[in-house]
C-alpha cells in the first residue's frame, strides 16, 4: 500500500482506538455510501476483525432502494449489529424536499439522528465526514463537542494537539468523531481499491453513461455524467477533475451546509 | 522568466500519482495576509474546483465588498462578514510530486488555541508578516510557538509589498529584525520570500515588480520543504493504547511512536517493569503475516507470557528504556479559559498515559515578545508560556522531548478541555528514585518460571496484592489483619499475614535499630517476593512511618496496594489512603469493606463497570 494510504489508515485506527478506549456509549453512523463504508473497513482495521459498537442508519425513507439492499446483506455477511433511526413523526406529517431541502434534511437527517442519540443515551458517535467535502468540514476537529442540543459551536472549538483529543464532556453533551477527516475523495478510492472493500454498485457507470458520485436521498441526488466503471477508472477520473464532490448534493447551495452544520447535522 | 500555469482546457493533474505528502501550517499576525495568500495560491495554480472563483467573486458584488482571495477559505458566514479567520481550514492541494494539506490558521490572538491546533499537526510553517506593518506581537508568538510545537521548517514570507512600494530596504529591515528574533529561539529559518499576495507577486509566479528578488516563490518554497525523516530508526517506543481480547488472541495494541518490534524481541513496559517476548504481530486482512511492524504504525502484538499490562505503559527494548519519574521539568504554553495555578491538580496526558498531576514550581514566564523571563508567580494566564516543575501522582515512564517528540510531550487537561501543552527539558529525581531504580533492575533481570502472574491468579482465583494497615498504636489494627487473613483464607483466597516486627529476629538481625531506611527496604522486598508467589500479603507495619510506606509501595510496583487507615479520631488520613475507619469498630464490618474495595480494585475476580474488562479474565 502507498505509505500516504498507510498514514491516514494508521491515523484512523489511532482515533478509532481512542474513541473506544474512553467512550462507554459509542456508536457510528453509516450511510452505506463510500466514506462510510471506508469508516466501517477501518473499524475492523482497528479491533482486528471485530466492529465493538452499534452501526446506526438515519433512514430518512427516501433514500435508494439499491442503497438498502446492500445495507442488508454487508449487516448479514459482517455480523454487525445495526440500528436503524427515523423521524417517524415528520414523516407521518407529510415531510419531503419540496418542502425545503435545509428543512427536510433538519426533520429527516438532523433531527432523525439527534432523537435517536437522546433515546439510546449515545455520548460518542463516529462519523465519516472528511475535510476536503465542504468549507465548514475543513474546519473541524477529530473529536469535536456538541451541546445539550446537539449544536456545534464553531466558535469555541477545543484545542487539538499531538492527538490529544476531547475525551471528557459534561452530562447532557456528546462528541462526534471523526477518523477520516484527514482523508481527500481520491484516497477513499485508492483505499476501496488497495484493500478490495465490497462497495455499492451505484458509483459505477453500468452503460448509461451516469454514475453517482456521491450518495443521499433519492430527490436530492443527481448522478453525473460519467463513463467510469470500475475502481481504477473512477480513480483516473478524479485525477483529471475540477468539479467539487459534492455539486450533485442540493443542501450545499448558498449557505445550507453552515446552517445544517451548525445545528447538529453530519 | 514565468513559470506560469497553464490555463488551457484540461486542467493540470489535481492528484499526481507519486510523490510524499507534507502538512504546511500559515502563522503570523492577525490581518498581515495569511488567507489571501493560501486563496492566491490556489487561484494561480488553477486549483480551485469550477466555478468556486465566480461563486465567491458573485456574492462579493451581491453583498457590494470588494472580492478578497481570503473568502475562498473563510468558511463562516461570521469569518467573511468580520474579514477574519476564526478557525484552521485544512485544504488540500497538489503541485508537481507532492501532496499538501496546507493549514490556514488565524492570527488574531484571542484564537491562539485555534493557532495551535493547526501548528501542532504541521511539518513545515509559512510565517507571514505585514511589510507595512512590520514585525508584530502575534508575528514573534507565532514563531516561538512554532519553535515549542516542534516545527523546525519555516520559511517567513514578507507581505503586501505592493504597499511599500517593493522596497528592497523595507523587506530588508524586516528580514534582519525577525531573523535576530528567531536566532535567540535557535531557529534557523529556510528562507525569506517578499511578495505581494493582493497583486500576485511571488506567489505562483515570479514578480515583475521586484527585480532585485531573485530568490523562491511562495510556490517553490512549498516544494523546497524537506519530508521530516522516519522515526524508525530510533530505539523503541511503543505506548499502549489498550488491551484486546476480543476472540481467542489478547492483543496489545497501540501506535510505535520510534523504532521498530519484531516478532522474538523482548519487550520491557515501564513504568511497571514487566517484560515479556513479542509472540506475533496481529492484523486484519493482511497479507502476508507480518513479522515486523515500525514506528507510524497503529498495530497490535500477542506476548509469549500473559503478563497484566495497561494502557499508558511504553513499551522498549531492555538496554533503552524510557525515564521513569514523578517529577519533571517542562517548558508549557496555556491556553484555558482559567489561568494554571501552582499547587492546583490537573488531568496530565503523555502519549497515552493519564494520571493526575499538579505544578510544583513556576520557574518563570517567558514574554514570547522579548523571550525575557518576567517576575515567578503562582499563575500562568492564557497564551502565557511558562517553565515549570510538575509532579505526578504516580510514576510514569516518558523521554526528554529533545530525544523523543511522541513520549517527550503532553497535555494538561482542565475540566473538561485541553487546556495546556508541554515539552519535558529535564527528569527530575523525586525521593523515590533510589528505589525505583533499584526495583527495576531487579525486575527486569529476574528469572522467572514458566508459571506467570495469569496462570496464579487463574488457580488462586485471585490476584496478588499487599493489604497495609496504618494508623497509630491501639487503633485495633492488629486485631484487624488477623480477622482480615481469616476471612480471606475462609473465603478460598490464599493470604499471608506478615508483621514488620518478625523480620527484626530474623533477617534483620545484623542491622541497629536506628537503621530504619534498610529494615523498610528489606521489609519492601520481602512483600515483593511474597506477592511473586500469587499471595494476597496483609501487613501491619506499626515501626514505619508515612515516608516508609511510600517506599514499600515502590518496592512492590505495580501490584496494587490497598491501604487502610485506623484511627481513634476523625483526623485526615494519609495521603493515597483507601478506606479509613474512625472511632469504635465493628471489625467484621470493616473487614467486609477491604473485600468490597479488593473486588473493585480487581484482585478479587468481579465483572468491574459495565464495560467488559479485557484486561484481566478468570
Amino acid at each position: 500500500m502507498d505509505t500516504h494510504l498507510r498514514r491516514l489508515e494508521d491515523q484512523s485506527v489511532y482515533i478509532f482506538r481512542e474513541a473506544y478506549k474512553h467512550f462507554d456509549h459509542l456508536a457510528m453512523l453509516w450511510s452505506m455510501g463510500k466514506d462510510s463504508t471506508v469508516l466501517l473497513w477501518l473499524a475492523r482495521k482497528a479491533f482486528f476483525g471485530h466492529v465493538p459498537f452499534p452501526l446506526i442508519h438515519i433512514d430518512t425513507s427516501f433514500k435508494i432502494p439499491a442503497m438498502i439492499e446492500y445495507r442488508d446483506r454487508i449487516v448479514r455477511e459482517w455480523r454487525l449489529n445495526l440500528i436503524i433511526g427515523q423521524n417517524k413523526e415528520a414523516l407521518a406529517n407529510g415531510m419531503n424536499h419540496t418542502m425545503g431541502r435545509v428543512t427536510c434534511c433538519t426533520a429527516l437527517k438532523t433531527n432523525g439522528l439527534k432523537n435517536l442519540l437522546a433515546e439510546k443515551g449515545y455520548t460518542g458517535v463516529i462519523l465519516g465526514v472528511r475535510a476536503d467535502e465542504e468549507g465548514t468540514r475543513a474546519k473541524e476537529r477529530y473529536f469535536s463537542p456538541r451541546d445539550k442540543h446537539g449544536d456545534w459551536d464553531f466558535r469555541e472549538q477545543p484545542p487539538e494537539l499531538w492527538d490529544q483529543f476531547k475525551t471528557t464532556f459534561p452530562e447532557g453533551t456528546h462528541i462526534r468523531i471523526h477518523p477520516l477527516l484527514d482523508w481527500t475523495e481520491v484516497n477513499i478510492w485508492e483505499y476501496i481499491r488497495a484493500e478490495s472493500i465490497p462497495i455499492i454498485d451505484l458509483y459505477f457507470d453500468k452503460g448509461e453513461g451516469t454514475r453517482y458520485r456521491s450518495l443521499g436521498c433519492a430527490p436530492c441526488t443527481a448522478p453525473i455524467k460519467s463513463t467510469a466503471r470500475t475502481v481504477d477508472e473512477i480513480i483516473e477520473e478524479l485525477r483529471h477533475t475540477t468539479v467539487a464532490e459534492r455539486s450533485g448534493r442540493a443542501q450545499d447551495e448558498g449557505r445550507g451546509m453552515e446552517l445544517l452544520r451548525k445545528d447538529g447535522y453530519m | 522568466m514565468h513559470a506560469r500555469p497553464t490555463f488551457a482546457e484540461t486542467p493540470p493533474p489535481r492528484a499526481p500519482r507519486a510523490g510524499d505528502h507534507l502538512n504546511i501550517v500559515i502563522v503570523g499576525h492577525v490581518d498581515h495576509g495569511k488567507s489571501t495568500l493560501l486563496g492566491r495560491l490556489y487561484a494561480d495554480t488553477n486549483s480551485l474546483p469550477e466555478g468556486k472563483l465566480d461563486k465567491v467573486r458573485d456574492i462579493c458584488r451581491r453583498q457590494g465588498k470588494e472580492f478578497e482571495y481570503a473568502f475562498l477559505f473563510d468558511a463562516f458566514l461570521e469569518e467573511q462578514e468580520q474579514g477574519i479567520t476564526i478557525d484552521t481550514a485544512r485544504t488540500f492541494f497538489a503541485w508537481r510530486d507532492r501532496h499538501y494539506i496546507i493549514i490556514d490558521a488565524p492570527g488574531h490572538k484571542e484564537f491562539l488555541k485555534n493557532m495551535i491546533s493547526g501548528a501542532a499537526r504541521a511539518e513545515a510553517a509559512l510565517l507571514v508578516i505585514d511589510a507595512q506593518e512590520g514585525v508584530k506581537e502575534q508575528s514573534k508568538k507565532h514563531g516561538y510557538l512554532l519553535s515549542l510545537l516542534g516545527v523546525r521548517q519555516v520559511a517567513v514570507v514578507v507581505n503586501k509589498m505592493d504597499l511599500v512600494g517593493y522596497r528592497q530596504d523595507v523587506y530588508g529591515a524586516i528580514e534582519a529584525e525577525y531573523r535576530a528574533f528567531l536566532a535567540q529561539l535557535n531557529v534557523t529559518p529556510e528562507r525569506f520570500v517578499p511578495v505581494s499576495a493582493k497583486i500576485g507577486d511571488n506567489i505562483a509566479n515570479p514578480s515583475v515588480h521586484m527585480p532585485w528578488y531573485t530568490g523562491p516563490t511562495v510556490l517553490d518554497t512549498l516544494g523546497l520543504f524537506r519530508k521530516e525523516t522516519a522515526r524508525e530508526h530510533q530505539p523503541l517506543r511503543f505506548p499502549v493504547q489498550d488491551v484486546y481480547k476480543f476472540d481467542a488472541r489478547r492483543i496489545i495494541a497501540g501506535r510505535i511512536a520510534a523504532g521498530r518490534i519484531k516478532v522474538g524481541d523482548r519487550l520491557v513496559f515501564s513504568p511497571s517493569n514487566k517484560s515479556a517476548n513479542v509472540k506475533s504481530i496481529e492484523g486484519f486482512n493482511v497479507e502476508p503475516v507480518p513479522t515486523e511492524a515500525k514506528a507510524g504504525q497503529s498495530t497490535g502484538i500477542t506476548l509469549d507470557e500473559q503478563i497484566f499490562i495497561e494502557r499508558g505503559e511504553i513499551a522498549s527494548l531492555e538496554d533503552s528504556a524510557p525515564l521513569v519519574s514523578t517529577t519533571f521539568r517542562c517548558n508549557l504554553f496555556w491556553m484555558g479559559r482559567r489561568p494554571l495555578e501552582a499547587g492546583k491538580k490537573y488531568l496530565l496526558r503523555m502519549a497515552t498515559r493519564e494520571v493526575e498531576c499538579e505544578v510544583a514550581i513556576i520557574h518563570r514566564i517567558i514574554d514570547a515578545a522579548d523571550l525575557a523571563a518576567r517576575q515567578t508567580q503562582s499563575i500562568v494566564g492564557r497564551n502565557e508560556v511558562a517553565e515549570l516543575t510538575i509532579r505526578a501522582k504516580a510514576p510514569l515512564a516518558f523521554d526528554l522531548y529533545g530525544d523523543f517528540e511522541t513520549t517527550g510531550r503532553f497535555v494538561l487537561v482542565d475540566q473538561y478541555d485541553v487546556a495546556g501543552g508541554g515539552i519535558v527539558t529535564e527528569s527530575v529525581r523525586d525521593e523515590q528514585t533510589v528505589l525505583r531504580e533499584e526495583a527495576r533492575r531487579r525486575d527486569i533481570a529476574w528469572v522467572k518460571g514458566d508459571v506467570g502472574h495469569d496462570d496464579r491468579a487463574r488457580h488462586f482465583g485471585h490476584r496478588a496484592a499487599l493489604v497495609l494497615i496504618t494508623g497509630d498504636r491501639h487503633t485495633g489494627k492488629s486485631f484487624l489483619a488477623r480477622r482480615l487473613e481469616i476471612r480471606l483464607v475462609a473465603d478460598g483466597r490464599h493470604t499471608y499475614l506478615l508483621d514488620g516486627a518478625n523480620l527484626r529476629r530474623g533477617l534483620d538481625t545484623d542491622l541497629v535499630d536506628a537503621d530504619t531506611k534498610e529494615m523498610v527496604r528489606r521489609f519492601g522486598e520481602v512483600a515483593r517476593l511474597l506477592i511473586d508467589t500469587g499471595l494476597i500479603v496483609v501487613s501491619t507495619t506499626n515501626t514505619f512511618g508515612q515516608a516508609d510506606h511510600q517506599a514499600i509501595r515502590t518496592l512492590v510496583h505495580p501490584a496494587p496496594v490497598i491501604a487502610v487507615h485506623m484511627s481513634k479520631t476523625e483526623d485526615a488520613p494519609p495521603p493515597n489512603t483507601d478506606l479509613a475507619f474512625a472511632g469504635p469498630k465493628d471489625f467484621e464490618a470493616i473487614a467486609d469493606r477491604i473485600v468490597e474495595e479488593l473486588k473493585r480494585q480487581g484482585v478479587l475476580a468481579q465483572a468491574i463497570g459495565a464495560k467488559q474488562q479485557f484486561h484481566y479474565s478468570i
